[in-house]
């Protein structure tokens, strides 16, 4: 599947592409399908999103989205070497989830 | 230290005038990010892979008390309560908002700072020895010529459009502390045999994909033509570096095709013409910048007596300080490297404490060196012990200076939208794995240097050790090199053979630290061990 990411213009906040709208949780993330362009220039001209780009992806065995490439698991979670900064501080088993 | 004049701060406060009207212009439609991109990096602000990532320009890695307290002021206010050292002297912030930036920047300026040259094709921060002004092995301060060639560079209007980015390094020792043959351009401060001091020339020295030593270009320059000098090298290659080819556009790739002669001849011509133009600034100014890079009012007859009843104490006095130029005084190196922690890392306590220890036990001084550490360059013997206690209580008292814990490290994939691999993981893993096995001090010096990428943010071409992360088919891979060096036999590291997954890369350096103990001939480093025994032996048993 493709999803759409991007940065939020004023914060640099990671974030997603859900359908509707943009959110920091990966797993609210669609499938653009080949939209990617079409719905990239719209939000960004709109500066709802920072350079929009799509990326692989797929659903992981919980049914979750997990980008194909460590580094947008990576800015999806956060860093790898400061849990608590990343958007599940209380889930010692979040890291795994990225390697 | 150096303090603004009126025209500096008023510079640096209209950049961020100008900033805020950008970033209001950006925020509101007015620009698209192509057109804001490069006004943004020309005020140091990037966009990396969470947020924004910020950094600020300490000039030859000098900050006083009231600097570092705003720059952890910054991390609370701004960001998430840390900043991170560079191997460029500097700190970067790794979470900072576009419609917060130009309120930092003004805060920055409050206390003579900016984010201006840590980014674009122009001449960079000044990088210095951080020793400088205190180091008992210098022949002058280098301090007050990276100064003139900070106010020269900065917004100098035939430079502001290099071919690639361009970096400057002044040291006045024969000993190298600030890997200056692998800048742009390394100024040795030097004595000729007539007496005169002048400044030695390296040009077309780098890291990253193509790593080079500078080679030696002008043996000696007089100090009051040095920024003429400086001028006609950067002359020749904005008028002949490529820019066709990003990957080919640095100053080191125009001096090996041209010839180091080729490129010295070129360099000479255009010297001799900007003799005639007379455009080295006046000796006055010179002299102003020199009057503030006097020395502190040192204690004389101060005590060079130091207790080391305490071991843990004697050997942080063994690992972290170094020979003062001035009796009963000597200079501490604070490491940022915790065992298992992030190298470069402070949090914002942490900066509020060094710098109060600085105010009150360095002359309100403090360096950033570029393996990511901070110095307290002047402190009293005397007083040696209480500022180490107090570092220590603060979880900042590591004495592994320049040892297999002291690991450069780049932000790497967990922050670096240009990194392949993770670079912090693999240092933590390390200096875990050497603390745990009692090994550290019995190898005594060896510099291990990690990049993420070949970009070499991580200087791993100079480490005794490096090792350079790479993508392979989608997963973190690590290659290891041996034999790099940053200081006057500056070398560069030879790649090992086939990389490893992040536990067999520490599996692969601890294997190589045992070469070492057990081939090492009485009073060899690391190093030195290497390059008389050779590659093979380490790749037997790492590989064997």
């Amino acid at each position: 599947m493709k999803i759409l990411t991007g940065n939020d213009l004023r914060t640099g906040q990671v974030t997603w592409w859900t359908g509707q709208g943009w959110s920091i949780h990966v797993e609210d993330a669609v499938d653009v399908g080949d939209q990617a362009d079409a719905i990239a220039a719209r939000e960004e001209g709109a500066r709802r999103v920072n350079v929009p780009y799509a990326i692989n992806a797929e659903i992981d065995e919980k049914g979750g989205v997990r980008p194909a490439h460590i580094k947008d698991r990576i800015r999806a979670l956060g860093p790898t070497v400061r849990p608590d900064l990343t958007l599940k501080p209380a889930d010692p088993e979040a890291g795994n989830w990225v390697i | 230290m150096y303090r603004y004049d009126k025209y500096d701060q008023a510079m640096v406060d209209a950049r961020v005038a100008e900033f805020r009207d950008q970033a209001r212009r950006r925020l509101e439609g007015k620009m698209t990010e192509d057109q804001f991109k490069p006004l943004r990096l020309q005020n140091g602000l990037y966009l990396q892979l969470h947020a924004y990532m910020l950094r600020v320009a300490v000039p030859y890695g000098t900050l006083n008390a009231q600097q570092m307290h705003m720059l952890a002021d910054i991390a609370d206010k701004y960001d998430r309560g840390y900043g991170h050292f560079t191997t460029r002297q500097n700190i970067q912030y790794n979470w900072i908002k576009l419609e917060d930036t130009a309120d930092i920047l003004a805060d920055l300026a409050k206390v003579e700072m900016h984010a201006i040259q840590t980014s674009g094709n122009c001449i960079r921060n000044i990088s210095s020895d951080q020793y400088a002004g205190a180091a008992a092995d210098e022949l002058i301060d280098p301090r007050p010529y990276a100064e003139l060639l900070r106010q020269w560079s900065s917004f100098h209007p035939e430079f502001l459009a290099l071919p690639r980015k361009f970096k400057i390094c002044v040291i006045a020792s024969e000993t190298d502390r600030a890997a200056m043959k692998l800048h742009d351009i390394g100024i040795r401060i030097v004595k000729n045999d007539a007496g005169e001091i002048g400044a030695a020339f390296y040009v077309g020295g780098g890291m990253g994909r193509t790593p080079m030593i500078a080679p030696l270009i002008r043996e000696f320059v007089p100090l009051d033509q040095l920024i003429t000098y400086a001028e006609a090298c950067l002359r020749v290659y904005n008028r002949y570096g490529r820019r066709d080819n990003k990957f080919k556009a640095r100053i080191k790739i125009l001096v090996h095709e041209l010839g180091k002669e080729e490129y010295a001849r070129q360099v000479e011509e255009e010297f001799a013409h900007l003799l005639t133009q007379d455009i080295e600034p006046p000796l006055a100014e010179l002299e102003r910048i020199k009057e503030y890079f006097a020395d502190p009012a040192f204690e004389a007859g101060a005590s060079d007596e130091i207790d080391l009843s305490d071991p843990d104490f004697a050997l942080w006095v063994k690992n972290n300080c170094h020979a003062h130029k001035q009796p009963g005084y000597i200079t501490a190196t604070i490491s940022l490297k915790p065992v298992g922690g992030i190298p470069g890392d402070a949090s914002a306590a942490q900066m509020h404490l060094m710098a109060e220890l600085g105010k009150e036990y360095s002359f309100d001084e403090m360096r950033v060196t570029h393996a990511q550490n901070i110095v307290l360059p002047h402190v009293k013997k005397a007083d040696l012990y209480t500022l180490w206690q107090k570092l220590d209580e603060a979880g900042l008292g590591a004495a592994n200076l320049d040892s297999i814990e002291d690991i450069i490290a780049c932000p790497g994939l967990d922050y670096c939208s240009l990194a392949n691999a993770r670079s912090i993981p693999v240092a933590q893993k390390i200096s875990e794995r050497f603390a745990g096995n009692g090994k550290t001090e019995t190898l005594g010096e060896l510099k291990l240097k990690i990049s993420g990428c070949i970009n070499a943010c991580g200087h791993h071409h100079a480490g005794h050790i490096g090792i350079l992360g790479v993508d392979k088919k989608g997963l973190e891979n690590y290659q290891l090199l041996l034999g790099g060096c940053e200081g006057e036999d500056t070398s560069l590291g030879k790649i090992t053979g086939p990389g490893f997954t992040e536990d067999g890369i520490v599996d692969a350096v601890d294997k190589a630290a045992d070469v070492y103990l057990a081939q090492r001939q009485e009073g060899e480093r690391f190093l030195d061990t290497y390059r008389r025994i050779g590659m093979d032996p380490f790749k037997e048993a790492i590989y064997g």
